[in-house]
């Protein structure tokens, strides 16, 4: 058994280099949760959250850098709030303040649920991964890198070094459902953002399939009859999206909610986001 | 930071004591390590999983679930527990507070509460109610209904700011 505590990203590449059965510690909240309910066997464990450059975050130019140890807490107040809304919005659904003073974005990646709450935002924004290891980079974009139900396309020796956030100019939401307004893991979840420029709408859909997943057809449905002048949708169109962003999800029933009530909120959740952003042509 | 830390002997810095961690197993969390292998009781454990916030501890000046950091991690930080809040016989403003609003009725969330709205009021003295049932979110109380922590943590804050001026 041993515990170490990676100085830098070169000593995490090294140390999993050496021995890749190691696991990687960044906030904990998922992690020590599994240990204190013994359902994780831990040998060897490499402490990342001490890695200066893990906890950066960096603007430039039209996106921004987020390190994978980057917390909730920084995410939902400051500058990263304003840069990607969205983001900040989920963040702030997230567990309670201990909870997001230690939760990480790339813990959340790495765990890959379906109830992630990054992570519809992020499938949303169309942001990119970087992965490490000692061997080089990769990037990934974040359906390569969820592979499944908490399971991941990552190599044994490899990290999530940071995520690539588009940051574009347009309003942006995300919307949960749970029993209440704090500690809730998602029984659904949507994200909407927009870009002004290139007259782009992305949706992704959380806690209703094995991974969050993006709602094409209504995206494109609804993208062709938005007025991005005026930023208005006709009123005869949103129910016929509302269908598309409810077919777009392939709920299961479990403890948390029925398949039934998971696709009817998921298209509340789509026409409340729609009708946040655009107002109603009259 | 060495990177090489021998894992079976570590130091931990609690309430400005240092305390040598001997013969651990790798998996035990800092709440354990406080309870059972240090003595300070005052850190509740109800859940081990994040959800009820009675372990709630300082560390490094960022309050977290101390159930949720794993020991041997908490090695090099500065952790205060709720056995730091008062000083010797003399309670915080916020036990005060507590005792003369009835916050208080079997006690068990009472020291996860104090350490989270103690750090809570020295980032925001005077905050809105809504911001102060955001604070306290994490922190279960099975008896009270919330009201009266609530109180209390009003009255500190206008307590404080009279104080102030
Ligand atoms: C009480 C409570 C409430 C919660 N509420 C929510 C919620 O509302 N919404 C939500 O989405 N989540 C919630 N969570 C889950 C959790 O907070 C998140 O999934 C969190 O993002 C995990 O990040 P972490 O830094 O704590 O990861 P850790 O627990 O340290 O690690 C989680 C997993 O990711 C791996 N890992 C971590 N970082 C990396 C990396 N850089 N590269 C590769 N692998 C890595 C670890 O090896 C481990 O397998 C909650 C958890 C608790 C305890
Ligand atoms: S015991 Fe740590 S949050 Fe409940
Ligand atoms: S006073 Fe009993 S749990 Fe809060």
């Amino acid at each position: 058994m041993d515990f170490l505590i990676a100085s830098s990203t070169e000593d995490l590449c090294e140390l999993l280099a050496e021995d890749s059965t190691r696991q990687l510690l960044a906030g904990g909240t998922d992690f020590m949760v599994e240990v204190n309910f013994r359902h994780r066997d831990i040998s060897g464990v490499i402490a990342i959250d001490r890695i200066e450059e893990l906890k950066q975050w960096r603007h430039d130019g039209d996106s921004v850098l987020i390190g994978s140890c980057v917390t909730y807490r920084e995410i939902e107040r400051g500058p990263l709030s304003t840069l990607i809304p969205a983001l900040a919005q989920s963040a702030r659904t997230i567990g309670s303040p201990q909870i997001r003073n230690a939760g990480t974005i790339g813990g959340n990646l790495a765990t890959a649920s379906p109830a992630g709450d990054m992570i519809p935002v992020l499938l949303a924004l169309g942001a990119l991964v970087n992965i490490r290891s000692k061997s080089g980079v990769r990037q990934l974009q974040v359906d390569e890198l969820i592979t499944g139900v908490k399971t991941n396309s990552l190599h044994e020796d490899e990290f999530i070094e940071s995520v690539r956030v588009p940051v574009l100019r347009g309003p942006q939401e995300f919307l949960k459902v749970g029993p209440r307004n704090a500690m809730v893991i998602s029984v659904t979840s949507l994200a909407m953002v927009t870009d002004i420029d290139r007259e782009y709408i992305g949706i992704a859909l959380g806690s209703v399939s094995a991974s969050p997943c993006r709602s094409s057809e209504a995206e494109h449905f609804i993208s062709e009859n938005i007025d991005w002048n005026n930023m208005t949708v006709p009123s005869g169109v949103i129910e016929n999206f509302e269908r598309l962003v409810r077919e777009s999800a392939n709920p299961i029933d479990d403890h948390r909610s029925s398949s039934a009530y998971r696709t009817h909120t998921i298209g509340v959740l789509g026409r409340r986001a729609l009708l946040r952003i655009f107002r109603l042509e009259n | 930071m060495d990177i090489a830390q021998e894992f079976n002997q570590y130091e931990l810095t609690v309430n400005d004591s240092r305390y040598v961690i001997s013969g651990s197993w790798l998996g035990e969390s800092l709440l354990y390590v406080l309870r059972e292998r240090l003595g300070l009781y005052g850190s509740k454990n109800a859940c081990e999983q994040g959800e009820c916030g009675s372990c709630s501890v300082m560390m490094d000046d960022v309050l977290v679930c101390s159930c949720l950091v794993l020991a041997a991690n908490a090695e090099g930080r500065e952790i205060k527990t709720i056995e730091s809040v008062a000083d010797g016989n003399e309670l915080s403003d916020v036990q005060e507070a507590f005792i003369d609003t009835g916050a208080i009725q079997c006690g068990f969330c009472t020291p996860g509460l104090l350490v989270t709205i103690h750090d809570f009021l020295d980032s925001n003295p005077e905050p809105e109610e809504s911001e102060i049932k955001e604070a306290i979110s994490g922190n279960l109380c099975r008896c009270t209904g919330y009201g009266r922590i609530v109180e209390a943590v009003q009255l500190v804050s206008i307590r404080r700011s009279r104080r102030d001026t």
